[in-house]
C-alpha cells in the first residue's frame, strides 16, 4: 500500500515535469520572432510559463482531488484531523520556490542584459539626477539612461558614439497620435523601414505627452518621454510587415495611434531609402508637415492633415472625431 | 441547508439577545463598529455595481475593433473611472473599512475600535467622495487612467473632471488614513485578556500588516496628487517638462502608493480566507505561524517593489534590476500562504457550500494572478506585455479572482452574523458558478490578447484581435448578470432569510460567541477566551466540551 503511494506519487510528479516542459515549449502564445531580442525574449518567455504551469497543475489539481476525496459525506459531522503544522513540509515549500524565484531571476538578468545589449558607460551622469553610474563591466547601463543625460543633442544618423558604424540610427518623434521616423535631416517618415540583419537604434523623442514604442513581434518597449531622450536598439531578423504601436495612453486617439515597421531585404531598404529621397528633394512640404519642430507650430487639424497625406490612408480613424 | 448545529461553545451563557438595528440607524453618524463596517459595506457595493456598469460599457464598446459605440474621449473617461471606482470606492474601503471594522473588535474580545468617532470620520468622508467623484459625469469626467499620468493629466480637457478626481483621491485617501490608524492601535491595545499576538485570528495580522502599508505609503500619494493638482490648477511645473518639472518623478510617487495599495486590497482578503478555511474544512488552519510573518513579509517587501510598475520609463538598469529581485521575492511569502491553504483543505471534511465554495474559488484564481505576477515580476518579460491586456488579465486575476471572490466569501460566511439571517444556499451556488464562469471567460483569454499585441486603453483595436475580444465581452455581461441573484439572495435574506443561530457554522474565533446581530458593545458580561482560533479537529471536541460545560458553570 505504501509503495503503491509513493510509485503514484512519483509518477504524477513525472507527469506533471513532462506536461509543464511541454506546454513550456509549445504554448504558441507569442507572435512570430521577428528580432534577435525576441529570440532570447521567448526562450525565457517558455522557461517561466512551463514553471509556472507545473505549480499551477500542482495546486489545481490538489484542489480538485480534495473536493472528490475530502468532501463532506451526509450525515458526518465529524472534525477533520487537527493538524497544526509540518515544519519540514513548511521548510520544503519556502526553499523551492526561493531558489526557483532566484534562478529565474539571474536568467532574466542574463536575457536582460543581452537584449540591451553592452556598452561602455562608465561615468555618465543620470538624466538630471547628477548621479554617476557604475561601472560599465559590472553593471551595463540601459540605454534610457545615456540617452537621457544626453539632454541637449539629437543625435542623427551617422553621429553616434564612436564604434558604431554599423548600426542604423533613426531618430523618433512622437506625438499626439503619430510617429516620425527622421532617417537623415530631409528624410522624415511616417512608416518605419529597416534592413534585416543590421542593427537599428531609435533615439527617441516625444513632442507632448508620454506615448510607448512597442513592436509586439520584436518583444522590445520603451516609453518615449517629453523633454528627455529615451532609446532602444534591435536587430531585425525576419523580412515581413509588423504594426508599431502605441503602449502608452496619449488622449483621445490612443487605440489609433499606430504605423507600420517593414523590415526589408538590404536592397529593397535601398531601393526604398533612394525613393524616400526624391520624394523629399521634389516636395519639401512633405517633410515639413511631418517634421516635429514645424508641428508643435501647427493646429492639431493642419498637422493631422499633413500625417495622413503623407502616410497615404488610415484616414478611418481621424474622421472618427467628432 | 445549514449543517445541523451541536453548539460547542455555550453562547448563551454570554446572555446576549439579538437585537436588530433599526434601519435608519445605518443612515446616521453611529459610532458603533458594526454598524460602520456595514455602512461601509453596503455603500461600497453599491459603487461596485456603479464599476461594473461602466465596465460593461467598456466591454460593450469592445465587442467591434472600432471606436463605434462612444465617442473615443468619453471612452477614456469610462475606464477611468472604472478603475478609480474599484479601487477606491469599492475593494479598498470593503476590505478595510468593512470587514475591518465589522470584525476586528469582535476578534478581538473588544467593545468597539479605539477611536470610534474617528472611525465614523473615517467613513462619512467617503460619501463626499464618492458623490464628488460622480458628480464629475456632469462636467466630463477625468480620462487619463486611474493613474492619471502627467503630462497628459495636465494638458487634459477635462479639466474639471481631473481636478474633482483629485479632490475626491484626496479624501478617500485621508479617510484610508484614519482607518489605518485605529486598526494599529486596536489591535495593538485592545485584545482582550488571554490573546497574545499569535492567538489572534489570522485576519488580525493581516489588517494590521494591510494598516501599516496604508499608514507608510497614502501619505506619499496624498503628496503627488497635491502637486499635481498645483501644476493643474496654478500652473506650476512639478511634473511638466515644458517647464523643467520631471513626469517620471510623479510616476514613482504615485507607485510608492499605488504598489502597496494593491497589498491593501488583498491582505484583508487573504486573512478573511484564512477565517473561512477552517471551520468549513473542520480542520486547523495549516502554519499560522507562517501564515501570519508571511502577512508582514509582504507588508515589508511590498514597500519597496513599487517601480516594476516602471521598467519602461527610462529608469535606470540598476533600479529595474532591484526592484526585478524584491518582487521576484514577493512570490515566496504570497506562495506560503497558498500552500498553507491548500494543505488546510488536505484531509478535511469539506463542507461545499457558498462560503467555502468561493474561498476555493479565490485560491485557484489567485494562483493564476500570482504566476502572472511572477512572469511580469521579470524585467525583461515585462517590458514586452507592460500596458497591454496580459497587465489587464493580471491584475484582474489578482482584483476580481482574489479580492471580490475573497469579498464574497466572507459575506457568505458573515452575513448571518451580521444580520441575523441566513442568505439561501442554492442562489449561493449559482450565484458562485455564473460569477466563476463569467471571470474566466472575461479575463483568461485577455492574456492571450496581450501577449499578441493588443494595448490597453484603446477604443478601437487590430480587426485580428476581434473574436477573442467577443468572448471577453460575454463573459462580461456574464459576470453582470451574476450579480442579480446574489442582490436579490442578500435583500430578500436580510429581511426575511431563516433564522441565524449564533454560530451557524460551529466556528471558533470570538465573533460566535456573542449573538447574531451582536448588541451594542458586542457581549454582555467580560468575553472569555475557550479556544484558540482554530482548534479545529476530532482531537479537540471532547476537551472543548468540558472547557464549554465549566465555563457555562462559572457564569451561573
Ligand atoms: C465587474 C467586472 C469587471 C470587468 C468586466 C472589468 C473590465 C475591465 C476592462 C475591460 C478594463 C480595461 C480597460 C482598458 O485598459 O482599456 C479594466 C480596467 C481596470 N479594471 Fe476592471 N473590470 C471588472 C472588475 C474590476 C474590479 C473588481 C476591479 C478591482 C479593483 C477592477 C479594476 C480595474 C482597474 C484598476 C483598471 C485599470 C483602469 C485604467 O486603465 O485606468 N476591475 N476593467
Ligand atoms: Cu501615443
Ligand atoms: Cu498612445
Amino acid at each position: 500500500m505504501r509503495k503503491n503511494n509513493l510509485v503514484s506519487v512519483i509518477v504524477i510528479i513525472g507527469l506533471i515535469f513532462a506536461a509543464s516542459i511541454w506546454y513550456g515549449r509549445n504554448n504558441g502564445l507569442l507572435p512570430v520572432a521577428a528580432g534577435d531580442e525576441a529570440v532570447l525574449y521567448d526562450g525565457l518567455f517558455n522557461t517561466i510559463l512551463g514553471i509556472a504551469f507545473g505549480f499551477f497543475l500542482v495546486v489545481e489539481g490538489v484542489l480538485i482531488y480534495s473536493i472528490i476525496k475530502f468532501r463532506r459525506r451526509k450525515g458526518d459531522d465529524t472534525d477533520g484531523p487537527a493538524i497544526h503544522e509540518n515544519l519540514s513540509i513548511e521548510i520544503v515549500w519556502t526553499a523551492i520556490p526561493t531558489v526557483i524565484v532566484m534562478w529565474v531571476a539571474i536568467y532574466s538578468f542574463d536575457v536582460y542584459t543581452a537584449m540591451q545589449g553592452t556598452q561602455d558607460l562608465g561615468g555618465m551622469a543620470h538624466g538630471g539626477m547628477h548621479q554617476t553610474v557604475a561601472k560599465s563591466e559590472t553593471m551595463p547601463m540601459s540605454k534610457a539612461t545615456i540617452a537621457s543625460s544626453n539632454s541637449d543633442g539629437v543625435l542623427m544618423a551617422g553621429t553616434l558614439p564612436a564604434g558604431s558604424n554599423d548600426v542604423l540610427a533613426i531618430n523618433v518623434s512622437a506625438m499626439q497620435f503619430a510617429w516620425i521616423f527622421n532617417y537623415t535631416d530631409e528624410i522624415a517618415t511616417a512608416e518605419l523601414h529597416v534592413p534585416v540583419g543590421k542593427k537599428v537604434r531609435l533615439n527617441m523623442n516625444a513632442v507632448d505627452v508620454l506615448h510607448a514604442f512597442w513592436v509586439p513581434q520584436l518583444r522590445i518597449k520603451q516609453d518615449v518621454i517629453p523633454g528627455r531622450e529615451t532609446y532602444l536598439e534591435f536587430t531585425p531578423r525576419v523580412v515581413g510587415e509588423y504594426p508599431v504601436v502605441c503602449a502608452e495612453l496619449c488622449g483621445s486617439y490612443h487605440g489609433g495611434m499606430r504605423t507600420t515597421m517593414v523590415i526589408d531585404t538590404p536592397e529593397d531598404y535601398a531601393t526604398w531609402l533612394k525613393e524616400q529621397q526624391e520624394i523629399a528633394s521634389n516636395d519639401p512640404d512633405a517633410i515639413v508637415a511631418s517634421r516635429p519642430a514645424s508641428v508643435t507650430k501647427m493646429s492639431e487639424q493642419e498637422y493631422l492633415a499633413g500625417k495622413v497625406a503623407q502616410a497615404g490612408g488610415d484616414m478611418h480613424m481621424m474622421h472618427m472625431s467628432h | 441547508m445549514t449543517q445541523t448545529l451541536i453548539p460547542t461553545q455555550s453562547s448563551g451563557a454570554m446572555g446576549a439577545e439579538p437585537q436588530k438595528t433599526l434601519w435608519w440607524e445605518f443612515f446616521t453618524f453611529s459610532v458603533d463598529h458594526k454598524i460602520i463596517g456595514i455602512q461601509y459595506l453596503v455603500t461600497s457595493f453599491v459603487f461596485y455595481l456603479v464599476g461594473g456598469l461602466l465596465a460593461s460599457i467598456v466591454r460593450a464598446e469592445l465587442a467591434t475593433p472600432d471606436s463605434d459605440l462612444v465617442d473615443p474621449a468619453f471612452y477614456n473617461s469610462l475606464f477611468t473611472m472604472h478603475g478609480t471606482v474599484m479601487i477606491f470606492l469599492w475593494i479598498v474601503p470593503a476590505v478595510t473599512g468593512g470587514f475591518g471594522n465589522y470584525l476586528i473588535p469582535l476578534m478581538i474580545g473588544a467593545r468597539d475600535m479605539a477611536f470610534p468617532r474617528l472611525n465614523a470620520i473615517a467613513f462619512w468622508l467617503t460619501i463626499p467622495a464618492g458623490m464628488l467623484l460622480m458628480s464629475s459625469f456632469f462636467f466630463g469626467p477625468a480620462s487619463t487612467g486611474w493613474t492619471a499620468y502627467p503630462p497628459l493629466s495636465i494638458l487634459t480637457n477635462e479639466h474639471v473632471g481631473q481636478v474633482i478626481w483629485i479632490g475626491s483621491i484626496l479624501l478617500v485617501g485621508t479617510s484610508s488614513i484614519l482607518a489605518a490608524v485605529n486598526f494599529i492601535v486596536t489591535i495593538w491595545s485592545m485584545r482582550m485578556p488571554g490573546m497574545d499576538l499569535f492567538s489572534m485570528p489570522l485576519f488580525c495580522w493581516a489588517m494590521m500588516a494591510t494598516s501599516v502599508l496604508a499608514l507608510l505609503a497614502t501619505p506619499v500619494l496624498a503628496g503627488a496628487m497635491v502637486l499635481l493638482g498645483f501644476d493643474l490648477l496654478i500652473g506650476t511645473n512639478f511634473f511638466n517638462p515644458t517647464g523643467g518639472g520631471d513626469p517620471v518623478v510623479y510616476q514613482h510617487l504615485f507607485w510608492f502608493y499605488s504598489h502597496p495599495a494593491v497589498y491593501v486590497m488583498v491582505l484583508p482578503v487573504f486573512g478573511i480566507i484564512s477565517e473561512v478555511l477552517p471551520p468549513h474544512s473542520r480542520k486547523p488552519i495549516f502554519g499560522y505561524k507562517a501564515i501570519a510573518y508571511s502577512s508582514m513579509m509582504i507588508c515589508f517587501l511590498g514597500l519597496f517593489v513599487w517601480a516594476h510598475h516602471m521598467f519602461t520609463s527610462g529608469t535606470p538598469d540598476w533600479l529595474r534590476v532591484f526592484f526585478m529581485v524584491v518582487t521576484l521575492l514577493v512570490s515566496v511569502p504570497t506562495g506560503i500562504k497558498v500552500f498553507s491553504w491548500v494543505a488546510t483543505l488536505w484531509g478535511g471534511k469539506l463542507r461545499l457550500e457558498s462560503p467555502l465554495l468561493f474561498a476555493m474559488g479565490f485560491i485557484s484564481t489567485f494562483l493564476i494572478g500570482g504566476l502572472s505576477g511572477v512572469m511580469l515580476g521579470s524585467t525583461p518579460i515585462d517590458i514586452h506585455v507592460h500596458d497591454t491586456y496580459f497587465v489587464v488579465a493580471h491584475f484582474h486575476y489578482v482584483l476580481f479572482g482574489g479580492s471580490v471572490f475573497g469579498i464574497y466569501a466572507g459575506l457568505y460566511h458573515w452575513f448571518p452574523k451580521m444580520t441575523g439571517r441566513m442568505l439561501n444556499e442554492f442562489w449561493g451556488k449559482v450565484h458562485f458558478v455564473l460569477t466563476f464562469i463569467g471571470m474566466h471567460l472575461t479575463f483568461g483569454p485577455m492574456h492571450i490578447l496581450g501577449l499578441q499585441g493588443m494595448p490597453r486603453r484603446v477604443a478601437q483595436y487590430d480587426p485580428q484581435f476581434a473574436p477573442i475580444n467577443v468572448i471577453c465581452t460575454i463573459g462580461a455581461f456574464v459576470l453582470a448578470i451574476s450579480t442579480v441573484p446574489f442582490v436579490i439572495n442578500a435583500v430578500y435574506s436580510w429581511f426575511k432569510g431563516e433564522q441565524a443561530p449564533d454560530n451557524p457554522w460551529n466556528a471558533l474565533t470570538m465573533e460566535w460567541t456573542t449573538s447574531s446581530p451582536p448588541i451594542p458593545h458586542n457581549w454582555v458580561g467580560e468575553p472569555v477566551l475557550l479556544t484558540g482560533p482554530y482548534d479545529y479537529g476530532e482531537e479537540y471536541k471532547e476537551a472543548r466540551k468540558e472547557a464549554a460545560i465549566a465555563a457555562s458553570q462559572a457564569l451561573t
